[in-house]
C-alpha cells in the first residue's frame, strides 16, 4: 500500500514537471512549497503559472478520476463476483456520454455539459434498475444484462447525436470529448467534479467490507440478514456519482475501472478492505501517468481512451494469462 | 424457530405445494424428502424467504444459517474470511470483522473439524471440505435455525460421515432448529427427528422418523421398493441401519 502511495506521489511530481515546456523537478518542488519553505525565486512567472494553473488542476483531476474509476471497478467486480465487470457495465458511462454529447450539440459547455452528462448517467442507472426489477426482486445476472441493454441504447443515441451534429463545429468537439481528455482541466472544473468524486470515494471506502459481504452471493447474504437490494443500490448510486462525475469532466475514459482492480488484486489479494484503497491509489497513479504520456509523447495530445486501451489491453491479456496459469498449476 | 402456515406456492397455473404447515422448533431436526421436481427446492427457498408465498404465512428469524450446496467461492477468500464474513452480514453497512468475529469463526471451524484449513483458499478446497466450511459459516452467524440444501448428497462416503457427525453433534446439543432436504433416506433416518415426505401437491406425511420412514412410505415416495436392513457391527453395540433401494424391481411395489 505504501508503495502505491509513493508511486502516486512520484507520478504526480513527474507530471508537474513534464510537458511541452519541461520544468526541472527541484523547481517544481520549490514552486509548490514556496509558501512553506523559504526558497529563492529563480523561476519565471510562466513556469509558475504552468505548474499551478495548468498542470496542478489537471493532475489532480486525473488522480481523482483514476481513483474513482478504479474504486468503482473494484466494488462492482466484488459485488458481481465477476472480474470482467467495469463501471461501463451498468450503462452509466454510455448514459453520461449521451448527456455530454447532447449538451455539446446544443452548444453548451462547462456547467451545463457536466450537469447533463451526470444527469443522463443517473438516468441510465435508473433505467437499468427498472429493467432488471422483476416481481419486486432484482437478481445480479439480470442487472448485468439490463446494463448491456441500456448501454447499447445510449450508445446508439450517441451515434445519432454525432450523425446530426454539424461536421464543422460540434462534431469534432463531441468526438474529442467522447475519447476522453483532461486538457480542459482548470481549478473551477476540478471544484465542480471533486465533491461528487469525493462522496463516491469516501462512501466506497467506508463500505469496503460490505463488498465482501455482498460477494457471498445474493441468497446467502439474504439468509444472513442482509438487505441485498438496498445495499446494492447504495453501491450503484455511489458508482453512478463517481463515474458520472469523471465522464462529465474528462469524457469516457475506458479500461481504468477494469484493469486497475485486477492488477491490484494480484498484488494485495481479494479482500476488499485492502483492495478498495489499493485500487484507488493505483488507479490514481495509472491515470496521472497515462495523462502525462498523452500530452508528452507527441506534438498533439493523444485521446486518453486510446492510451488506456493501448496500454490496458496488453496488460489485461498478460494478467489474464498469468492468473489462468496459476489456476491450472495449483 | 421457523414456521409455515397454510403455505402455498404457484408458478403460473401450476401449484408446487399448497396448504402446507411446517414447524421446526429449536432442538429438533427435520428432513424433507421427495422425488426430483416435487418442490423440495421451492419449499426450501420459501422457507428462506427467497421465494414469495402465493398464499399462507411464514414466520422466520432475521438470520438463518443457510448452507447452500456449494458456495460462491471463486473470488479467492480464505476459509477464515468466508466464515467471519457470514457473521458480519447482519451488523450494518459499515461493519468490519473484529478480532472476536475471527475467534468465533475459528471456533466454528474447530466444530466442523476444518481448523487446519483456516488459511487455505476456499475455492481450492474439495466439495466435501467446502460444505463443512459453509456449515461452519452458518454456525458462526449465531443463527438458531440452520437450513441445509441437500447436504452431503454429492460427497463421498468418508465425507458424508464427517458431515453427518457434525450435524448429529449439533442435534444432540439441542441448540439449533435443523432443516435439510435430502435424496438419501438413510441420512434422514440417521440425523433427523422428523421427516416430511412430499408425495404430491397437497399429499404429504410429516412425523417422527420411526413412524414415517417405513419401507412402504419410502417405496411410495420414489416409486421404487426399498428394504430397511439392520447390520450387526463386529464390536459395535448399536446395529447400523441401512435403507436399501431395490433398483430394477419396481414390480415388487404392487405386492
Amino acid at each position: 500500500m505504501g508503495a502505491f502511495g509513493l508511486l502516486l506521489l512520484a507520478a504526480m511530481l513527474a507530471g508537474l514537471g513534464l510537458g511541452r515546456l519541461s520544468i526541472p523537478l527541484p523547481t517544481v518542488a520549490a514552486i509548490l512549497f514556496q509558501d512553506i519553505v523559504p526558497v529563492t525565486k529563480d523561476w519565471s512567472v510562466l513556469d509558475e503559472r504552468i505548474v499551478t494553473l495548468v498542470r496542478a488542476p489537471r493532475i489532480l483531476i486525473a488522480a481523482l478520476s483514476g481513483a474513482a474509476l478504479a474504486m468503482c471497478g473494484a466494488a462492482l467486480q466484488g459485488i458481481f463476483r465477476n472480474p470482467l465487470v467495469s463501471p461501463q457495465i451498468l450503462g452509466i458511462s454510455s448514459g453520461a456520454a449521451f448527456g455530454g454529447a447532447l449538451a455539446i450539440l446544443f452548444g453548451y459547455s462547462g456547467f451545463m455539459l457536466v450537469g447533463s452528462a451526470f444527469a443522463f448517467g443517473v438516468l441510465a442507472l435508473l433505467s437499468v434498475g427498472f429493467v432488471a426489477r422483476v416481481d419486486g426482486r432484482t437478481e445480479t445476472a439480470t442487472i448485468v444484462l439490463a446494463g448491456i441493454i441500456v448501454g447499447a441504447l445510449f450508445a446508439a443515441l450517441v451515434s445519432l447525436v454525432q450523425f446530426v451534429a454539424d461536421p464543422n463545429s460540434s462534431l469534432p468537439a463531441i468526438v474529442g470529448w467522447l475519447m476522453g481528455s483532461f486538457a480542459s482541466a482548470t481549478w473551477p472544473r476540478l471544484m465542480l467534479a471533486a465533491p461528487a468524486i469525493a462522496i463516491a470515494a469516501i462512501g466506497l471506502y467506508l463500505l469496503r467490507f460490505r463488498v465482501n459481504v455482498l460477494s457471498l452471493g445474493d441468497d446467502e447474504a439474504r439468509s444472513f440478514g442482509v438487505k441485498v437490494e438496498r445495499d446494492r443500490w447504495i453501491f450503484f448510486i455511489l458508482v453512478a456519482l463517481g463515474t458520472g462525475a469523471v465522464v462529465a469532466v474528462a469524457g469516457v475514459v475506458g479500461w481504468v475501472g477494469l484493469v486497475v482492480p485486477h492488477a491490484a488484486r494480484l498484488i494485495v489479494g481479494p479482500d476488499h478492505r485492502i483492495l478498495v484503497p489499493a485500487s484507488a491509489l493505483l488507479g490514481a497513479a495509472y491515470l496521472v501517468i497515462i495523462d502525462t504520456l498523452a500530452r508528452t509523447v507527441s506534438a498533439s495530445e493523444i485521446p486518453l481512451s486510446v492510451l488506456t486501451a493501448i496500454i490496458g489491453a496488453p496488460v489485461f491479456a498478460l494478467l489474464l494469462r498469468r492468473s489462468r496459469r496459476q489456476e491450472n498449476a495449483r | 424457530m421457523i414456521k409455515l402456515r397454510k403455505a402455498g406456492v404457484r408458478f403460473g397455473s401450476r401449484w408446487i405445494f399448497r396448504n402446507l404447515d411446517l414447524e421446526a422448533p429449536v432442538g429438533r431436526s427435520l428432513a424433507i424428502l421427495g422425488p426430483n421436481g416435487r418442490g423440495k427446492t421451492t419449499l426450501l427457498r420459501s422457507l428462506l424467504g427467497f421465494q414469495a408465498l402465493t398464499e399462507g404465512r411464514r414466520e422466520v428469524p432475521a438470520v438463518i444459517g443457510y448452507v447452500p450446496q456449494s458456495g460462491n467461492g471463486d473470488i479467492g477468500y480464505t476459509v477464515r474470511q468466508i466464515v467471519a464474513t457470514g457473521r458480519v452480514a447482519l451488523r450494518g453497512l459499515f461493519a468490519m470483522p473484529s478480532r472476536s468475529d475471527f475467534d468465533v469463526a475459528d471456533e466454528a471451524l474447530r466444530r466442523v473439524g476444518m481448523e487446519r484449513f483456516s488459511h487455505n483458499r476456499f475455492d481450492w478446497l474439495s466439495g466435501g471440505e467446502r460444505q463443512l466450511v459453509l456449515l461452519a459459516r452458518a454456525i458462526a452467524t449465531g443463527a438458531t435455525t440452520l437450513v441445509l440444501d441437500e447436504p452431503a448428497s454429492a460427497l463421498d462416503l468418508r465425507n458424508q460421515d464427517r458431515f453427518l457427525k457434525v450435524v448429529q453433534s449439533l442435534r444432540e446439543e439441542g441448540s439449533h432448529a435443523i432443516l435439510f432436504t435430502t435424496h438419501l433416506p438413510q441420512h434422514a433416518a440417521m440425523v433427523a427427528d422428523d421427516a416430511l415426505l412430499l408425495f404430491g401437491i397437497e399429499d404429504r406425511l410429516c412425523g417422527p422418523v420411526d413412524d414415517t420412514m417405513t419401507e412402504a412410505n419410502i417405496a411410495r415416495l420414489y416409486g421404487l421398493p426399498v428394504r430397511i436392513v439392520e447390520c450387526r457391527v463386529e464390536n459395535g453395540s448399536r446395529p447400523a441401519r441401512g435403507i436399501v433401494p431395490l433398483f430394477g424391481q419396481e414390480e415388487l411395489i404392487a405386492s
